[in-house]
């Protein structure tokens, strides 16, 4: 068995956990959830691209967003509702370029299928635009090297998972999740720390992705 | 008595570890909950639970009610009714009443907490008394079509609040004023809701005379048209002609209610020929109420109108596969197809029904994944996480707050 190397820098975890906070604003149809997506603030598109990540753990990995489900829950608009469900987000790093993507794939819609603009969510169907407002907090647990890393990373909780795989990497713009930045430069494993980097954590529920990546960290300790 | 160690086995012991985190930046604060009573009523039943939890968490939280009236109480009656969009007539003299009693009460109380936190529209105009410290009012009711003329009377008090909190999102109001949305929630081991005996279960079955070994449908609700019992039987008649079923409405009793009575006696009519349909009063028994949701094949919630509808998630609680329509804070608890079924017809209850019925598979499946968003989102221990949140939050006007 390979020596364990101890880590330069320890890892601390972190937790995260959010408020909903509502803004009052909202949509009917889809002009009108393009032209508010311009202007919410960041929190809420981040809220509605990822709120089903925790509050969904247990479902198969769909549906990934509430833009996607609400065009084709409320307006019947499955084409759409594909294409921004299939948006490609561990791409981004920044909710501005993930923004401006849905944006995107909306505006070119509603250009080749003028009539998607006549339809109308029913009442109390509106799309309600609501911010996520997150608290950071230390945790008690603090790592020197793999083995005590897996040891916490299976018994922490999803919203610390969360919290540095997702949100350290695309609301904090850090270029990469805190696990493969600490692997990396205080473990000095590239490979391992690449190969976490590069798994697509969107397509997996959150208690899958914590056993995914126990595994890949078992491997190679 | 120590009870939070009681949950570490439904949430995970991490989820109390963040509880404890978070309490612990609440210290020093006084948190003072403020409503009109100590027992009866939704608001009453989850601060009784809450309160001693905050307490153990080393949250110093105390409870404090207003005082009012016959008159008054008939009031803010007529304004509950009418901000769930009941037309109601509301005079001057309403409203006179409501600012005389407000006016003795703010008087009388003493709002001593850091964070006052008032529920509900009957002790809004505390706010009055406010200083240095922080407010929140708490809205239980669905204000998604609210009287106008009494939101706008209420609205001039709660704008001076600090935040106000919603149960869903289309609650929410234009104000000046930062809203969250914080669902309710239920208590895994209140009496509603805790694991039974098999035993009892059947016990409850023989009490009332209900075959074991034939699929059950209930409908746990007042007998209020809102809740459409009359459209619960007949979507089960429709299922009726072709699975051989029985069909449970139970619900309070209707003393002081003329039309609730007068629901129950067209419910009792249309009922009468069928001997599987058991009409049952069950006022305050919430362990029988728990025993006809266990022994029940598919729960059914059938509202035209929902304020949130937690029978939801008391059913999805017991790995129940639910039919339910989709309003107010129902579909928060179920994601069609995912969590349960959503319908918007007495014909689509009954296809929902019947696919449910004859494919235990699919049931088992969405009631399975619906136990565990209710794990996830509408447990107790959530709701408590989301108060301190909620309290952190006014000393963080941030939308990242780093602790």
């Amino acid at each position: 068995m390979p020596e364990l190397i101890k880590a330069k820098e320890p890892f601390r975890f972190y937790t995260r956990l959010h408020l909903s906070e509502l803004t009052g604003f909202k949509a009917t149809t889809l002009e009108e959830l393009l032209d508010l997506m311009k202007e919410v603030p960041g929190s809420c598109i981040y809220h509605h691209t990822h709120r089903f990540l925790q509050q969904h753990q247990y479902l198969s990995p769909e549906p990934p967003n509430d833009f996607a489900y609400w065009v084709n829950s409320a307006l019947g608009e499955d084409e759409l509702a594909e294409r921004l469900a299939s948006i490609d987000t561990v791409q981004f790093s920044t909710i501005r370029g993930l923004r401006e993507e849905m944006i995107a794939k909306i505006e070119q819609y509603i250009k080749a299928n003028p009539k998607s603009k006549r339809k109308f969510a029913e009442e109390a169907q509106e799309f309600h635009f609501i911010k996520s407002v997150s608290f950071i907090l230390p945790t008690k647990y603090v790592v020197n090297d793999l083995k005590e890393f897996i040891d916490v990373l299976a018994k922490i909780t999803m919203d610390s998972v969360y919290f540095h795989i997702f949100e350290a990497r695309l609301r904090l713009e850090k270029k990469t999740n805190d696990f493969s930045y600490w692997i990396e430069t205080s473990i000095g494993n590239k490979k391992l720390a690449d190969k976490i980097a590069n798994l697509d954590p969107y397509t997996h529920t959150l208690e899958d992705l914590r056993d995914t990546l126990i595994k890949i960290i078992e491997k190679s300790v | 008595m120590e009870r939070l160690g009681e949950y570490i086995p439904i949430v995970g012991q991490s989820i109390i570890d963040d509880l404890k985190l978070l309490a612990e930046r609440l210290k020093g604060k006084v948190i003072q909950q403020v409503n009109s009573t100590s027992v009866g009523g939704g608001v009453a039943e989850i601060l009784n639970r809450m309160i001693p939890l905050l307490k153990e968490l080393g949250v110093d939280s105390r409870w404090d009610f207003i005082k009012g009236g016959a008159q008054f109480f008939d009031v803010t009656k007529k304004f509950h009714n009418a901000l769930h969009g009941k037309k109601e007539d509301i005079t001057k003299h309403d409203f006179e009443i409501f600012e005389d009693t407000s006016r003795k009460n703010i008087e009388e109380l003493d709002t001593y907490g850091d964070i006052v936190f008032i529920h509900d529209p009957q002790p809004v105009a505390l706010v009055k008394k406010k200083k240095g410290n922080k407010w929140v009012w708490r809205c239980h009711i669905d204000v998604s079509r609210p009287n106008k003329d009494v939101w706008n009377f209420l609205k001039g008090y709660i704008k001076n609040y600090d935040s106000a909190v919603f149960s869903a999102p289309s609650f929410c109001q234009k104000m000046p004023i930062r809203q969250f949305l914080i669902s309710p929630s239920i208590d895994p081991l209140s009496d509603k809701n805790r694991e039974l005996p098999q035993q009892e279960i059947d016990a409850v079955l023989r009490k009332y005379e209900i075959e074991a070994d034939k699929p059950i449908i209930t409908q746990i609700s007042r007998f209020d048209r809102l809740k459409d019992p009359v459209g619960v039987i007949d979507a089960y008649l429709q299922v009726k002609k072709y699975i051989d079923c029985q069909l449970i409405l139970a619900g309070g009793t209707a003393v002081d209610d003329p039309e609730g009575a007068e629901v129950l006696a067209e419910v009792r009519e249309k009922a009468k020929k069928d001997k599987d349909i058991h009409i049952l009063l069950l006022p305050q028994n919430d362990l029988e109420v728990n025993a006809l949701q266990r022994a029940s094949t598919i729960i059914m919630q059938k509202s035209s109108r929902e304020g949130f509808g937690l029978t939801v998630s008391e059913a999805l609680w017991k790995t129940k596969p639910v039919v339910a329509t989709d309003t107010g804070g129902i579909p928060l608890q179920i994601k069609h197809k995912y969590s349960g079924l959503l319908c918007h017809s007495i014909e689509g209850a009954a296809f929902a029904i019947k696919q449910l019925l004859n494919s235990p598979g699919y049931a088992k499946k969405l009631a399975e994944n619906g136990r565990e968003h209710v794990r996830n989102n509408f447990l107790i221990t959530r709701h408590i996480r989301d108060y301190m949140l909620l309290f952190l939050s006014l000393y963080h006007p941030e939308d990242v707050v780093s602790l």
